[in-house]
């Protein structure tokens, strides 16, 4: 099959920065794919060169098999984004803004194109805004513009740059709910996102993108298993070694370690027992995507 | 040509005439003003090619309104959704160069018309007018439009702020468009000032669309049409050119 994202050697430049550097990419069809990294690691610069918005300077990116470049007609086609930046054009209303974006795709007029429409007004919780001016939407309900925008000409690969962003808990999860079933109906659904509970919960498979590089890519749950800074929360009797590496005493007595490994805990309880304090309570919290993410950071560091 | 060229064309002209006060009926009465100064201060005075003088002026006003809206309209559509970043909405469709050019091209020309034929309509009221050649007119207005409205695309892409295009505009399009003839016959000029005129493209297209109306010019309107030809040729070749390397929009 081929493969919904292909990206070979993706270089780019801007004067000194080096946004992009041989990214190497493939999302399989039907994949929830998470882009993931920090400020100004190249996440929006790589979404931009796969549409077409920007132009790489070496490297091949194609969508569904289709070339950006020599093709491009068919790789927009079967792509759809919504960009980060809250951008919208003051002079329309919301449903104006969508017949005209399905009209760029060359979808014509008719009752199939409305109906489509309404279900993703819908969807959006839009219904209400459908002939409100964009100039006097919310952020917010731009923000759920700019997805329906992207989703009116039915592409089957969805690149999500940070749809989230400034979006109220209700509609996030409505959102989600929408953008899952989309992706359980076969379409591709790629993510970027600083809340990394949500590529926690909804990817199944997460690339990790530092200063334009791809730094960690795997399967969301072999993310979580690898070895990550986990936490130890101990509750003593109010003493502890003080040479222990405990953060300082939270509420009640509880204390804060940080650990890579289990024998660390084994030769921590010894010696506070060793100390002569008791322990009273005892929790080691499970990693969570966080976490493998800052540790995954931090190795690039060195 | 697909379903995307109609609508950015629809979407292009529904812009300018959403806002049709500023972009349509402001121009046509700044044109009228100038009628009207002009025509008080130099009527009694002259003739030329003995036209009368507000009659003689009509032609020209109607034209430089066409140019310069048909530029105003391509340019500030252009920087506008750069500037606020919705030329996302236009560039990540399957629209080609060719479509994006004719579009943006084909409204300016759309605008232009209507301004320029609101100031025709306005001045009609009290000056009679002749339309001795009507195709020449037809030809001269579409091709003039067709230029600015390709410059005015050049313009866009190439400011990146708004000062930027209004010093092109002031700069540039302006002047060319002020010592064009509109508001004298070059052959009232100094030598020196002829053979400039002679050099500025505008000066052709004022001049042959003023043919279309008295069947009397400074130029031959062949050689007019063929010099406005050229330059909608140069200016589409290199618009083109632009966007089919991105220039500026997807760098
Ligand atoms: N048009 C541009 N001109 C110059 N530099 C740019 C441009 N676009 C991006 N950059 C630089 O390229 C790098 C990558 O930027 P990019 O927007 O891709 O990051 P990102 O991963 O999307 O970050 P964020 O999480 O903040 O959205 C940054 O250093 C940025 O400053
Ligand atoms: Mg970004």
């Amino acid at each position: 099959m081929t493969a919904a994202i292909r990206i070979e050697q993706v270089s780019k430049r801007f004067g000194a920065t080096q946004a992009l550097d041989r990214v190497d990419l493939e999302i399989g069809q039907g994949e929830f794919f998470g882009l993931l990294g920090p400020n100004g690691a190249g996440k929006t610069t790589l979404i931009s060169a796969l549409a077409g918005l920007v132009k790489a300077d070496s490297g091949r990116l194609a969508v569904m098999g289709c070339d950006v470049q020599n093709d491009y007609g068919a790789a927009r086609r079967q792509l759809g984004v919504v960009p980060q930046e809250l951008v919208f054009d003051p002079f329309f209303t919301v449903r104006e803004t969508l017949q005209m974006q399905a009209g760029y795709f060359g979808i014509a007029r008719g009752q199939a194109r409305d109906a489509w429409i309404d279900e993703i007004l819908d969807n959006l919780d839009l219904t209400s805004k459908a002939n409100a001016n964009m100039r006097t939407l919310s952020g917010g309900m731009k923000r759920r513009v700019l997805v329906a925008q992207a989703l009116v000409h039915r592409p089957p690969v969805i690149v999500l740059d940070e749809p989230t962003a400034g979006v109220d808990v209700g509609l996030r999860q409505a959102l989600w709910r929408f953008i899952r079933r989309l992706n359980e109906e076969g379409h591709t659904i790629v993510l970027t996102t600083h809340y990394l509970e949500e590529a926690e919960s909804m990817c199944t498979r997460i690339a990790m993108l530092k200063a334009g590089r791809i730094v960690a890519l795997d399967t969301t749950r072999n993310l979580l298993s690898r070895p990550a800074v986990r936490m130890l929360r101990v509750r003593t009797d109010a003493c502890l070694p003080a040479d222990l590496g405990a953060g300082p005493m939270q509420e009640d007595g509880w204390w804060i370690f940080r650990f890579e490994n289990f024998s660390e805990i084994e030769t921590r309880l010894a010696r506070i027992r060793a100390a002569g304090c008791t322990i009273v309570d005892l929790e080691i919290g499970k990693p969570d995507l966080e976490d493998v993410f800052l540790k995954v950071m931090q190795e690039q560091e060195h | 040509m697909g379903g995307g060229f109609a609508t950015l064309l629809y979407k292009e002209v529904l812009r300018f005439w959403k806002v049709g006060a500023q972009t349509v009926a402001a121009p046509v009465l700044t044109a009228l003003l100038y009628m009207l100064i002009f025509s008080h201060v130099l009527e009694d005075h002259i003739k030329v090619h003995d036209i009368p003088y507000t009659a003689f002026l009509v032609p020209g006003l109607v034209m430089m309104s066409m140019l310069q809206n048909a530029f105003a309209n391509s340019s500030s559509s252009l920087i506008q959704a750069r500037v606020m970043g919705s030329i996302v909405f236009i560039l990540l469709p399957p629209i080609s160069p060719r479509e994006f050019f004719a579009a943006h091209v084909l409204a300016s020309v759309i605008r232009g018309l209507v301004v320029g034929a609101g100031v025709l309509l306005a001045t009609l009221w009290f000056v009679p007018l002749t339309f001795a050649e009507p195709l020449w007119i037809l030809a001269f207005a579409l091709t003039g439009a067709g230029i600015m409205g390709g410059l005015g695309m050049i313009a866009g892409m190439w400011a990146d702020k708004f000062d930027q295009l209004a010093a092109f505009q002031n700069f540039l399009i302006m002047p060319l468009t002020f010592l064009s003839g509109v508001f004298y016959s070059i052959a009232s000029l100094p030598t020196f000032w002829q053979q400039v005129s002679y050099w500025n493209p505008v000066f052709y297209m004022i001049d042959g669309f003023r043919y279309g109306f008295f069947g009397v010019s400074d130029s031959s309107p062949w050689l007019s049409f063929a010099v406005a030809l050229g330059c909608l040729l140069i200016v589409s070749g290199i618009t083109l050119n632009l966007l089919e390397r991105g220039y500026k929009l997807r760098d």
